[in-house]
């Protein structure tokens, strides 16, 4: 009962504060306007640049992941075993590295099928990857030869989506092969293609389709077939070279990497690992936007406390009244701060609106750019991190009007 | 004027304000040091009205203010109905003032942001928050006997100076103060406009039995409060009858 007394007691208190301070920003409109306007500004750039460079990194790396696994894992390297030494002996010995030759992921099945349960990983996809020579008539091309399984694969890579002419199907002896390639060798589909993977295991395949992925390396090696087909040529009987995985979270791989090599042994790589380089240049990239935010935020935020500094001088005498009619120094203060947290609000809420606005164009302008999505999430947050700010911007000129002494203040002119 | 003579005239009434050797020094303890009262002693009964004259810089703002607790005194007592307010929070401070003491100020001091109902309000809005019926109808009953009713919705900057000052003491009296402390309502204003304003204090005074102490420089206002306290550099030279009061400090006036 007394807690509910004393939250009716501050919300009555608090009424009149409101209305003070609504009040106060009312009847002076072109500074509240301007400042409104300054805020907005600021709100606007820190939503607009905050947008354009998540759309910019989102896009830069569904673009990186379009086109390659989160995880991959491969068979352990193969590496030289060494005898027992005899005891108090010293043994020198030389090694060279082994040749890799290309092996099997042992029971991939039973691993691939492990791997399913888990519902993180959305997609486990194998895959017998080797390289092989393309040739029609004289010409010749190194490719890599890519047997998959195509319901599992498209979770990979949606070649569906990839396809520029011909059909998905790998099926017999139907293959996919990159534009590049098919423009280097002259091939359109239904074409047939000699595929020589060496040591006289060679095939001639029919072009079903062609694909462009928009990275060169792929669109000029990459040769898609079947499984068995695959096997068949690079001498792998039911063998597969890599499993590849995709996940929900892509920047949760590096975790997920290393807790399926600890559960399967095998040598397991995430995206992130193979592409540290880019993942550098997008945390740079995130710190310099930070920087920009933190500078505009601390420029709103000056101002904000500027104008409220200037307006606790104008309003010397009636807040020397005010506290004459028996306002305490709370409600004083209380005045200055909603003054500050309103300020912020306003200003936020046309800053989003007018970052909305920038954001319409932007995407307006050309639909080849990539599209920037404004997440609901970051429009909440500023307005909620711009209302917090004037509040906290408001604070130090609302102490000042709070300790005014009001037989002083009230004679002020 | 001795000590005995102020206890008679309040004798038999309820003390509003009872001040003690009040003693206010600003810049204490520093060469600019300035005494302005010197054990400053009286009291005032409810129902009285009474005059607080002298010449400019005699101190007479700076007992106003501390009798209406908007400024600290140095050393001394001072009551307000009976509570002591040495050692007192600037909490308590407020809530004694805004409990007990209504104001009105020179230049009427009215916040322009509102209108002249919100402005009458605003004690009882500070202290309660949102009005409520009865209340409203009390600041409308104010408002009216002051005779501003039609105005209660106007922004008061579209007021003359009487008519702030006349919604200036509306809003002394909504919190039904025991004291109202006024320091030169009329000095801003007419002669005729300044007799009005008058007017309603006098009628106040009796209707609402608070008691009134009037700082003015108007000799004709000061003779029409039974009682006058000269001040005379920070000290009380005169506290009696202000038909008594002697000619050598009505002419200075």
């Amino acid at each position: 009962m007394l807690f509910v007394n004393s939250i009716k007691h501050l919300h009555n208190s608090l009424w009149i504060e409101w209305r003070i301070a609504i009040r106060f920003l009312a009847d002076n409109p072109l500074q509240t306007l301007l400042i409104s306007v300054a805020i907005s500004v600021g709100a606007a750039v820190i939503v607009f640049i905050t947008a354009l460079i998540m759309g910019l990194q989102s896009n830069i790396i569904d673009k990186t992941l379009g086109t390659q696994a989160h995880i991959r894992i491969e068979a352990t390297q193969q590496h030289n075993n060494f005898s027992e030494f005899p005891d108090g002996k010293y043994v020198w010995a030389m090694e060279s590295p082994r040749a890799q030759r290309l092996q099997s992921i042992n029971n991939w099945q039973e691993v691939r099928d492990a791997l399913d349960q888990n519902s993180v990983f959305n997609t486990v996809s194998p895959l017998i990857s080797g390289p092989a020579f393309a040739t029609k008539g004289t010409a010749r091309a190194s490719v890599a030869l890519m047997g998959i399984d195509p319901k599992r694969y498209i979770g990979i890579i949606n070649l569906k989506d990839y396809l520029t002419d011909g059909r998905f199907s790998i099926e017999a002896s139907d293959i996919l092969i990159g534009y590049q390639l098919a423009e280097d060798l002259g091939l359109q589909t239904g074409d047939k293609l000699r595929i020589d993977a060496g040591d006289n295991l060679q095939s001639v395949m029919n072009v079903a389709g062609i694909f462009e992925l928009g990275v060169r390396e792929l669109d000029s090696r990459y040769v898609y077939t079947s499984l068995k087909q695959a096997q068949t040529l690079l001498n792998l009987p039911g063998g597969i070279t890599i499993l590849e995985i995709k996940i929900d979270d892509v920047f949760s791989a590096d975790y997920w990497a290393q807790r399926t090599q600890k559960l399967t042994g095998l040598y397991v790589q995430s995206w992130m690992e193979s592409n540290g380089q880019l993942l550098n240049a997008l945390s740079s990239q995130s710190m310099t936007t930070q920087m920009i935010r933190i500078f505009v935020a601390m420029s709103v935020i000056f101002g904000i406390a500027s104008v409220l500094a200037v307006s606790v001088v104008q309003r010397t005498r009636e807040i020397g009244i005010l506290r004459a009619m028996g306002s305490s120094q709370q409600q004083i203060l209380r005045v200055f701060l909603l003054q500050g947290g309103l300020l912020g609000l306003a200003g936020s809420l046309l800053g989003v609106f007018i970052g909305f606005t920038l954001i319409e164009i932007f995407n307006a302008i050309d639909a080849k750019l990539f599209v920037i999505r404004l997440e609901s999430s970051t429009m909440l947050s500023a307005i909620f991190i711009a209302t917090l700010a004037g509040v906290l911007a408001a604070m130090v000129p609302a102490r000042r009007a709070a300790k005014y002494d009001p037989a002083v203040a009230i004679r002020y002119v | 004027m001795s000590k005995s003579q102020i206890l008679t005239h309040a004798k038999g009434q309820q003390v509003v304000l009872q001040l003690d050797k009040i003693n206010k020094i600003f810049n204490e303890g520093t060469p600019l040091a300035n005494h302005v009262l010197h054990d400053v002693s009286l009291q005032v009964s409810r129902g009285e009205l009474v005059a607080l004259v002298g010449t400019s810089g005699s101190g007479k703002s700076t007992l106003l203010n501390s009798m209406g607790l908007l400024d600290v005194y140095s050393s001394g007592e001072l009551r307000i109905q009976g509570h002591l307010t040495q050692g007192m929070s600037e909490q308590q401070r407020t809530q004694l003032r805004s409990e007990s003491i209504g104001f009105v100020f020179q230049f009427h001091h009215l916040i322009s942001a509102f209108s002249a109902i919100d402005n009458v309000l605003m004690p009882l809005m500070l202290r309660f928050g949102k009005p409520n019926k009865e209340q409203t109808e009390y600041a409308k009953y104010l408002l009216n006997e002051v005779g501003l009713a039609e105005y209660a919705d106007k922004p008061t900057n579209r007021l003359s100076g009487g008519q702030q000052q006349r919604v200036a003491i509306a809003r002394a009296l909504v919190t039904r103060p025991a004291l109202v402390l006024a320091d030169e309502p009329t000095g801003n204003l007419d002669t005729q406009t300044a007799d009005e304003v008058f007017d309603l204090f006098e009628r106040f005074n009796v209707e609402h039995k608070c008691a009134i102490v009037i700082v003015t420089h108007d000799p004709r206002l000061s003779a029409r409060c039974p009682r006058t306290i000269r001040l005379t550099d920070g000290r009380i030279v005169y506290d009696g009858a202000s038909a008594d009061l002697p000619n050598e400090f009505t002419k200075t006036v």
